[in-house]
């Protein structure tokens, strides 16, 4: 399957993937089952904004405006890294 | 049980010195456990009850490794519901801000009992799969009933949607079935499917002639696991223990000694990895002694093989030093007679004749039967 995400699918992090304030090595990680994924500022930003109800359009046109970026880049960006988490299961679509 | 890498390697931390603080800790609740696999991970000299940590001792060492930053717990054994105080321990452990994990065989989880699990926070579940048949499984694991007893847990799981990662191990007996294996795991409602090979420590190493897989079955296993995690992206991940006998290179064990895992045994031992105690030279630290922060930064068992500086040529001028860290130290010792040494799996090493040696032998001789573990 693809793991590309359509501009209506809302994306949300699902039973057993959560973010975690480190405070042992500050920063934010990424827990899942029997994995631990230091994230880096943008990483913190992309998932922030995951809650299961905002579609994926929503999301790129608000990083893009707090990035002052284009849209079609950071499109690619969250693409790649969310399509990421997808493969390893750390991340759930609904449509 | 069989945890041949039962600590999965996450990615690297930021140092706060030269040793980075611990990411993972397998705690080994018990040895008891109602099966008996020939290639169980625990050492041939299991510890009985009596000595085991209590309750309160086991909260505190969960607490003293969330405070030198530990974020993932893996609850183990034994079989860890064994312990009657399973759920005050997993709700120790939550209420520390550790990531709980159960990894398991299923027996003794009853659906009351995972009704509490649930409520005390457990946030996944590593269910261990012997065969995809009750006769292949329960002969595997010396339990009778032990198979159905487990489907019924597993339906368990998923009715409650605790997230579930099934860990098929994998050997001469049943790695022809992997198809199967993965039908089973898609069925069972599994994120995520473990395909380990037996790793040969303790009762496996026991049991070397007859779990050993053949080159044929390790090729054919490799190639399906690629084929599915292709086909199955987005549906099922996948983790690969290759067996490492046919390796041209070894298993990055721990992900480098004393850099990301611990590991604490029934009685309090700390240990670098669940194998090394076989190290005879090696003293360890006890946390019913020492805290865990000294054991970790400043025990000479943890430092012994840290990071590259104690490694031998032909790892020192090895570009692939900072990959695989020399491999298995209790390999190396095991093998080539030095845990010192590179790990005989690679190809490089003067002493990997030895690997090709045992497989020539063991490829040639019949089929032993299992020497179950006991206690």
């Amino acid at each position: 399957m693809t793991l590309e995400l359509t501009t209506t699918d809302r994306p949300y992090l699902p039973r057993g993937v959560r973010m975690h304030k480190d405070r042992v090595r500050g920063g934010v990680v990424l827990l899942a089952p029997e994995k631990a994924i230091l994230l880096d500022d943008i990483g913190v930003a992309i998932l922030s904004r995951i809650d299961g109800k905002r579609r994926f359009g929503e999301i790129i046109a608000d990083l893009a405006e707090a990035f002052k970026a284009p849209p079609a880049q950071i499109e690619s960006d969250v693409q790649r890294f969310l399509g990421g988490l997808r493969a390893r299961m750390y991340l759930g679509v609904t449509p | 049980m069989n945890k041949p890498s039962p600590i999965e390697q996450p990615e690297p931390a930021q140092s706060t010195g030269n040793v980075p603080p611990p990411l993972a800790m397998l705690a080994e609740l018990t040895h008891r456990c109602p099966l008996s696999c020939p290639y169980c991970s625990n050492p041939l000299t299991l510890s009985g009850k009596d000595g085991e940590l209590d309750t309160s001792e086991w909260i505190d060492v969960f607490r003293q490794a969330a405070d030198i930053g530990v974020l993932q717990l893996h609850i183990s054994g034994g079989e860890p519901a064994s312990r009657r105080d399973l759920v005050e321990l997993v709700e120790g452990a939550e209420k520390a801000g550790l990531y709980t994990n159960l990894v398991t065989s299923g027996v003794g989880l009853t659906p009351r009992r995972m009704d509490e699990l649930e409520q005390a926070g457990l946030e996944h579940i590593q269910l261990s799969l012997q065969g995809t048949n009750a006769e292949l499984a329960d002969r595997i694991g010396g339990y009778k009933g032990g198979f159905e007893r487990k489907m019924q847990v597993a339906a368990e799981i998923a009715k409650r949607g605790i997230p579930l990662t099934l860990n098929a191990v994998m050997h001469r007996h049943n790695m022809d079935d992997l198809e199967h294996t993965i039908e089973m795991a898609l069925e069972l409602g599994a994120r995520r499917l473990e395909v380990a090979c037996v790793q040969f420590h303790g009762w496996a190493l026991k049991n070397r002639a007859a779990l050993m897989p053949t080159r044929q079955q390790t090729d054919k296993v490799k190639q399906q696991v690629a084929e599915a995690q292709e086909r199955l992206r987005g549906v099922l991940a996948f983790d690969f223990v290759p067996p490492d006998y046919y390796a041209d290179f070894p298993k990055a064990c721990m992900g480098g000694w004393g850099s990301t895992g611990l590991n604490i045994t029934p009685d309090g031992t700390v240990l670098p990895c669940h194998v090394a105690q076989s190290i005879p030279h090696l003293e360890f630290g006890n946390i019913r002694q020492t805290p865990l922060r000294d054991i970790w930064y400043d025990s000479a068992a943890f430092n012994a093989y840290r990071g590259t500086d104690w490694m031998p040529e032909p790892c020192t001028s090895c570009e692939r030093k900072e990959i695989d860290f020399g491999g298995c130290r209790c390999q190396a010792l095991l093998l080539a007679g030095d845990a010192g040494a590179v790990d005989p799996v690679c190809t490089r090493s003067p002493d990997h004749g030895r690997i090709t040696d045992i497989l020539t032998a063991e490829m040639a001789a019949d089929t032993p039967e299992f020497t179950y573990r006991k206690l």
